[in-house]
C-alpha cells in the first residue's frame, strides 16, 4: 500500500484528447515509491497514451502529473507549485516536478523518468556499448565541459568516461550481454534487445522506469529472467517501475500495484489479488458488460 | 542447353533489343544531329551522325545483355547482406589506407614538382591538389551534418558562400589579414548554420531537404541582388592574396621568393596554398574524428538512428541538431574563405546549387559517416571529372579499336565462363594485346628495349596494314571529351548499383570493450533528413 502512503508519482485528472477522440479520460492514480506498478487493460485502453504523457512525448490536454523525485509528494507543496509558474520546486530534500509542464528530454534529464518502447527503439547501427554510452549523455556532456574539455582530452572527462564504461559493464553483465558488448545492437536476438533497452534506460539513472510491454515477444524462460531483472531493479537499485503489460504471468507475479484501464478510464486499482477478482476487470477482458449480455452474444453467434 | 535456359536466353535477347530501340528513340534527337557553324559564312550546318547512334545502340544492347546474362540486376541477385567486419585484404587495406593517404598528401606536391618541374607541376598542384582538397574539406564538413547527424542539408554551399564573402569583405573593407579573417569567417558561417537550424528543427525528410535547399538559394539571391554589399553578379575581384607572415607571393623586392633568395616562381604560392588547405582539411578531419568519440558525436549518431529514443534518454535534440548544423557550417565557412583567398575573385556564380549537390554527392558516394570514404569520393568525383578533360590522348592510343577488341573478348569470355573476374581478366588481356599490336607509342619502347618484340610487332602491323587497310584508317568521329558528363554520370550510376552504400559501407564504432567490430551498413540508418 505504499502508493497510498508514499507516492512517487501522483497522476490527477489526466485527460488526453486527439481531436474528438478521448484517449484518456479523467484518470487519477498514484505510483508508489519502490513499487512495481502495472498498467493493464485491453488493446486501445489508452495505456501507452498515459505513458507518453508521463514521459513528455505528449502534452496532456488536462491534468496534473506530480513527481516527487526525492522527499514526499506533499499535497500542499504540490498545490503551491501548481499555482506558481515553475516546473519544479526544491526545498531541502524535497524535489517536486510537474511533468506536464516539461518537455520530454528534461523529464528524463531532471525528473529522472526513463522509458522503453513497445516497438524496441535501440540505436541499431551502434554497438551495444555505444547504446549504453549514449544513455550517459548528460553526465558525460557535463564532464566534457560541453565538448570543449573533451576535445583537448581533459583527465576529468576521461575518468568520467571510464566510470560510464564500468557502469555499462555492470549492466551488461547483469543482462548477460557482456560478451556481445562490441556487436551492433541491431544484430542481437529479440529478447536480448528488450533487455538491452531496459539496461540502457537504467543507465540514464532514473527514479522511475517506465516499461512499455517489456515481456512482449519473449518466451517463458525469458519472461522469468525478465521478472528477476525487474525485481532486482526495484530491490537492489531502489528504482520504481511503471509497466504496461499484457502477459498476466508477469503482471501478477511481480506487481505490487495494478491499475486497470478501459476506454481511457480507470476501472480498477489495487493489489494484484484485488484486481484479479474484480468483476469489472473480468468483464472488460471478456469484452462485455455482464454475463447476461455475454450469453446473448454467444446465442447470436451460434444462431 | 535446357528448354528453360534457351527460353531465358531468348527473353534476354528480346529485352536487349528493346533497350537498343529505346536508345535509338532517345539518341535520335540528341546525338543524331549536330550543328556546326561554318567558319567562313557563319551559317549553321547540320551534320548527320548515324554511326554514333549505332554505337550507342550497340552499347545499350550488349550492356543490357551482359546485365541479364550475369545477373547484374541490382540487389535481387545478391542474397544475404554482408554482416560484420571486413576480413583479409579489406581489413588490412582499411588499416593502412589512412596513414598511407596522409603521407601521400604530404609528399604529393614535392613529387609532382620534382617530376614535372615547377612549370608543369602548377596544374597538378592547383587544379588537382588544391581543388580536390577544398572538396575533401567541404565533404568532411558536410559529413558532420549528413553523415553523422543524419540531417539532409541541400544548401551547404550557403555556408561556403558566407565564408568566402566574410573573408573578402573583411579583408577589403577593414584590411584584415587572412589568418584573422579565417576564424571570423568560420564563426559567422556557424551563426548562419544556427539561423538555418532553428526553423528546420522540427522538419524531417523531404521537408528538411527542401528548406535547406531554399536557404542556399536565398543566400545566393541576396548576394546577387544586394549590389552595394556584395557587388552583385559582377562579383568582387582583386581580393587580397594570402601572405606568408606578411611576405607576398609576388615578383616584387619584398616578396616571399626574394626574401628567401629564390627566383620568383608562381609554384611557391601554390605550394603554400596547398599545404594551407591540407592543414585546414586535416583539422576538419581530426575534429570530426574526436567529436565522434565525445558524447556530442555519439548523440549525433544516436539522433540519426532514433530521435525519439534520444529524447527518452534526456538528450536535448534541439541543441544536438543545432551543434551539428553550426559545426558543419563552421568548416564550410573556413573552406569558403580559403576559396576566396585562392581565387582572388568571387561571385554568386561560384555558389550555385550545383556545388551543394556535388558536395552531397561526395558524402553519399563516400559512404555516409566515413572519413576515408569521403576523401576517396572527393578524389574520384573532382579529380575524375578533371581527368576527363584530358581525354585527348585517347585518339593517339587507338582507343576505340582497342576498347572494342577488349570488349568483344570480354563478352565472349563472360558468356563462356559466367564469371565476372574471368571475363574481366580476359578482356584486360585482350586490351593489352590489342594495345601491343596497334599502338605506335608502345612500339617505340620495344624498339629500344626489346628489338625482337619490336620486329614481331612491326611485321604484324605490316601484315594487317596490307590485308586490312580499313583497320588502320578507321577513325571514329567521336570526341570523348564532349561526353565528359555522360561518362561520369554513367560511372556514378554503375557505382551506386554495385555499392549502394558508398565506398565505405561499414561504420566503425566510437568505443569498444574488447574488439573493434565494424557495423554493417545495412544496420546503420540514413537518418530522417
Amino acid at each position: 500500500m505504499r502508493w497510498k502512503t508514499d507516492p512517487l508519482l501522483v497522476v490527477e485528472s489526466l485527460t488526453m484528447r486527439f481531436g474528438g477522440l478521448v484517449a484518456v479520460n479523467n484518470l487519477s492514480f498514484d505510483v508508489g515509491r519502490g513499487d512495481i506498478t502495472a498498467l493493464i487493460g485491453p488493446n486501445g485502453a489508452g495505456k501507452t497514451t498515459v505513458f507518453n504523457c508521463v514521459t513528455g512525448f505528449y502534452k496532456p490536454t488536462e491534468g496534473r502529473l506530480a513527481l516527487a523525485r526525492s522527499g514526499r509528494a506533499d499535497r500542499d507543496a504540490v498545490e503551491k507549485l501548481t499555482r506558481s509558474s515553475a516546473r519544479f520546486a526544491r526545498q531541502g530534500d524535497n524535489e517536486l516536478y510537474l511533468l506536464e509542464r516539461m518537455p520530454g528530454h528534461l523529464i528524463a534529464h531532471h525528473a529522472k523518468v526513463a522509458r522503453t518502447f513497445q516497438n524496441i527503439r535501440l540505436f541499431q547501427g551502434m554497438t551495444v556499448l555505444e547504446n549504453i554510452m549514449v544513455a550517459h549523455h548528460n553526465v558525460l556532456m557535463k564532464a566534457s565541459g560541453m565538448t570543449v574539455l573533451g576535445l583537448v582530452g581533459a583527465p576529468h572527462y576521461r575518468k568520467t568516461e571510464a566510470w560510464a564504461v564500468d557502469r555499462g559493464k555492470y549492466w551488461l553483465n547483469k543482462i548477460g550481454l557482456i560478451d556481445r558488448a562490441d556487436d551492433p545492437a541491431g544484430e542481437l536476438p529479440y529478447g536480448a534487445q528488450r533487455r538491452l533497452e531496459i539496461a540502457r534506460a537504467m543507465c540514464a539513472d532514473p527514479v522511475l522506469l517506465c516499461l512499455d510491454e517489456p515481456a512482449a515477444g519473449l518466451n517463458p524462460r525469458e519472461s522469468l529472467e525478465l521478472n528477476a531483472l525487474l525485481n532486482s531493479i526495484r530491490d537492489d537499485h531502489a528504482v520504481s517501475i511503471l509497466l504496461i503489460e499484457h502477459d498476466m504471468s508477469v503482471v501478477m507475479k511481480i506487481s505490487d500495484h495494478v491499475v486497470v484501464l478501459d476506454y481511457g478510464t480507470k476501472i480498477s486499482d489495487g493489489t494484484p489479488e484485488e484486481v484479479r477478482n474484480d468483476p469489472k476487470v473480468i468483464a472488460a477482458y471478456l469484452g462485455v458488460a455482464d454475463a447476461e449480455e455475454f450469453a446473448e452474444i454467444e446465442a447470436e453467434i451460434h444462431a | 542447353m535446357s528448354g528453360a535456359d534457351s527460353k531465358a536466353a531468348g527473353g534476354a535477347l528480346k529485352e536487349a533489343a528493346v533497350a537498343a530501340l529505346i536508345t535509338l528513340a532517345l539518341c535520335t534527337p540528341i546525338i543524331m544531329f549536330r550543328t556546326d557553324s561554318d567558319v567562313n559564312t557563319g551559317q549553321l550546318e547540320l551534320t548527320w551522325r548515324p554511326l554514333a547512334v549505332l554505337i550507342f545502340m550497340a552499347l545499350a544492347f550488349f550492356g543490357r545483355l551482359a546485365m541479364l546474362t550475369w545477373g547484374l540486376r541490382p540487389a535481387r541477385a545478391k542474397a544475404a547482406p554482408r554482416v560484420g567486419a571486413p576480413t583479409g585484404v579489406a581489413a588490412f587495406f582499411s588499416y593502412v589506407i589512412g596513414p598511407i593517404g596522409l603521407i601521400f598528401l604530404f609528399v604529393y606536391p614535392a613529387v609532382v614538382v620534382w617530376y614535372l618541374g615547377p612549370g608543369g607541376a602548377l596544374k597538378w598542384v592547383d587544379s588537382y591538389g588544391i581543388q580536390i582538397l577544398i572538396y575533401v574539406m567541404l565533404g568532411w564538413g558536410l559529413n558532420i551534418v549528413v553523415g553523422l547527424a543524419g540531417l539532409l542539408d541541400l544548401g551547404y554551399v550557403a555556408f561556403y558562400a558566407v565564408g568566402a564573402y566574410a573573408y573578402t569583405l573583411l579583408a577589403i573593407n577593414f584590411g584584415l589579414s587572412f589568418w584573422i579573417c579565417l576564424p571570423i569567417a568560420g564563426i559567422l558561417a556557424a551563426c548562419w548554420g544556427m539561423i538555418l537550424g532553428f526553423p528546420v528543427l522540427r522538419l524531417r525528410g523531404d521537408y528538411l531537404a527542401i528548406v535547406t535547399l531554399a536557404f542556399g538559394e536565398i543566400i545566393r539571391t541576396i548576394l546577387v541582388n544586394w549590389t552595394a554589399f556584395s557587388g552583385g553578379t559582377a562579383g568582387i575581384s582583386s581580393i587580397p592574396k594570402i601572405t606568408f607572415f606578411g611576405l607576398r607571393f609576388a615578383d616584387v623586392d619584398d616578396g616571399f621568393d626574394a626574401y628567401f633568395g629564390m627566383d620568383y616562381s608562381p609554384i611557391h604560392g601554390k605550394l603554400f596554398l596547398y599545404y594551407v588547405i591540407l592543414g585546414l582539411a586535416l583539422i576538419t578531419n581530426l575534429a570530426s574524428l574526436r567529436l565522434r568519440r565525445l558524447p556530442i558525436g555519439r548523440a549525433w549518431e544516436a539522433l540519426r538512428e532514433d530521435e525519439i529514443a534520444c529524447r527518452s534518454l534526456g538528450i536535448n535534440t534541439t541543441n544536438t541538431k543545432l551543434t551539428a548544423f553550426a559545426l558543419g557550417a563552421f568548416f564550410g565557412g573556413l573552406a569558403g574563405s580559403f576559396f576566396a583567398v585562392r581565387q582572388g575573385f568571387i561571385s554568386p556564380e561560384s555558389f550555385t546549387f550545383n556545388e551543394s549537390a556535388t558536395i552531397l554527392a561526395i558524402v553519399v558516394l563516400g559512404g555516409m559517416g566515413s572519413q576515408i570514404g569521403v576523401a576517396l569520393a572527393a578524389i574520384t568525383l573532382i579529380g575524375g571529372f578533371e581527368m576527363l578533360r584530358e581525354l585527348d590522348f585517347i585518339h593517339s592510343l587507338w582507343f576505340d579499336l582497342e576498347i572494342g577488341v577488349g570488349f568483344v573478348v570480354f563478352m565472349a569470355a563472360g558468356l563462356l565462363s559466367h564469371r565476372w573476374l574471368t571475363a574481366a581478366l580476359a578482356g584486360l588481356l585482350a586490351l593489352l594485346l590489342a594495345h601491343i599490336v596497334l599502338a605506335q607509342g608502345l612500339a617505340n619502347v620495344f624498339q629500344v628495349y626489346a628489338p625482337p618484340v619490336y620486329a614481331m610487332q612491326q611485321s604484324v602491323v605490316a601484315f594487317l596494314n596490307a590485308q586490312l587497310p580499313w583497320l588502320y584508317n578507321y577513325q571514329l568521329d567521336f570526341d570523348p571529351t564532349q561526353y565528359r558528363g555522360l561518362i561520369f554520370g554513367f560511372a556514378m550510376v554503375v557505382m551506386m548499383v554495385v555499392r549502394p552504400r558508398g565506398f565505405v559501407s561499414t561504420r566503425s564504432p566510437s568505443i569498444y570493450l574488447t574488439r573493434r567490430t565494424a557495423v554493417a551498413g545495412d544496420l546503420v540508418k540514413e537518418g530522417h533528413g
